[in-house]
């Protein structure tokens, strides 16, 4: 198992566990490989791995690692 | 009649080769939910809408996952992301960086501030984060502090619009400097968007009569008693005082002068 952060929370993974079964869980929406939506509409969310963008285009193959800090942001109301 | 009709409908603000009808951009920000929300931003007409970049979350106050932006795509309302909460130009790049990503657009509203006290944009942090911006190919929209030196070396470094404050944001208390932001719309080749600030629907009027091309307002309407006659006041405030913008007020006099004329006065 691996321990990483998200967003800002202590959770521990398998080993493999990507950036898109991240996204997956904390969205509740099935991904392509591409990491748009399979639903069809836009996701709306993007990735942050210690400290740099993860482009959606590589969720999929992005292996988190044993103390990874991961972001996953969204828009929220604001100024 | 027929000459303000067609002022009114062919009056678009363009920003980055895209036509705006509304000169009003709604913020997002300060409403306790998301359904008044939606309800507040259709009345007031708005077709740009700010958001922050927060880290997702179920929570409606938060935006209810992407709740948020699904109410603004069906509406068919333009997102402008903005780096609120970010002290540092790398903050700033890093956060539209994430909204370029998660939102589909290189449009940014570019705030720095100094402190979370007086949120007064800060200039040197905001110079360095639009040239990096800019650079990495964002379209920025500045925000700005009400100083017209300022304000034109953000256009030189490739700002589509500066949004110079009315007041420090939350205040409501309106425009401080109108001869600031006058001055700032006479020297600017750039679209001027009034943000910050605004209390009521005079003040929005009066920032379209000093010749800004838009107002930027949030809280005057989330947070007004009534959201839904405020954003639409200051529909019409914003149309009005573009009107008179363009209508060419009369000079201001020291003392009166009659409009009735005094020949053909009879004797009584």
């Amino acid at each position: 198992m691996n321990t990483i952060n998200l967003n800002g929370a202590t959770e521990s993974h398998p080993e493999g566990t990507t950036v898109a079964h991240l996204v997956a869980a904390v969205t509740g929406r099935e991904l392509l490989p591409t990491g748009q939506a399979a639903d069809g509409g836009r996701l709306g969310v993007a990735v942050a791995r210690n400290q740099e963008i993860v482009p959606r285009s590589q969720w999929a193959a992005t292996v988190v690692e044993h103390q990874d800090a991961l972001e996953i942001v969204a828009a929220v109301q604001g100024g | 009649m027929t000459e303000t009709k067609t002022l009114t409908r062919n009056d678009a603000l363009v920003i980055d080769g895209v036509a705006l009808n509304s000169r009003l951009i709604m913020g997002t920000g300060g409403a306790p939910s998301l359904s008044g929300l939606g309800a507040a931003l259709i009345a007031s007409g708005t077709e740009l809408t700010t958001v922050a970049m927060r880290r997702y979350s179920v929570d409606e106050a938060a935006g209810g996952g992407t709740n948020l932006f699904k109410l603004l795509l069906e509406n068919n309302i333009r997102v402008l992301p903005n780096t609120a909460g970010c002290f540092t130009a790398r903050e700033a790049l890093m956060t539209a960086e994430l909204a370029r990503e998660a939102l589909e657009t290189d449009w940014v509203k570019l705030e720095v501030v100094a402190d979370d006290h007086t949120l007064l944009p800060d200039a040197l942090e905001l110079a360095e984060a639009t040239e990096q911006l800019v650079n990495r190919g964002f379209k920025v929209f500045a925000y700005t502090n009400d100083d017209p030196v300022l304000a034109l070396r953000l256009e030189q470094l490739g700002v589509v619009a500066v949004m110079p404050l009315g007041a420090p944001i939350g205040t409501g208390l309106g425009i401080l400097n109108p001869h600031n932001i006058e001055l700032i719309v006479s020297r600017a080749s750039v679209p001027v968007v009034l943000d910050a600030g605004i209390g009521t629907a005079s003040d929005a009027a009066l920032a379209m009569e000093l010749g800004c091309d838009a107002v930027l307002l949030a809280t005057a309407v989330t947070r007004a008693q009534n959201p839904l006659l405020m954003a639409e006041a200051f529909k019409h405030a914003v149309i009005g005082g573009r009107l008179a913008s363009q209508g060419g007020r009369i000079p201001k006099r020291a003392h009166s002068l009659a409009s009735s004329a005094m020949a053909g006065r009879p004797d009584l």
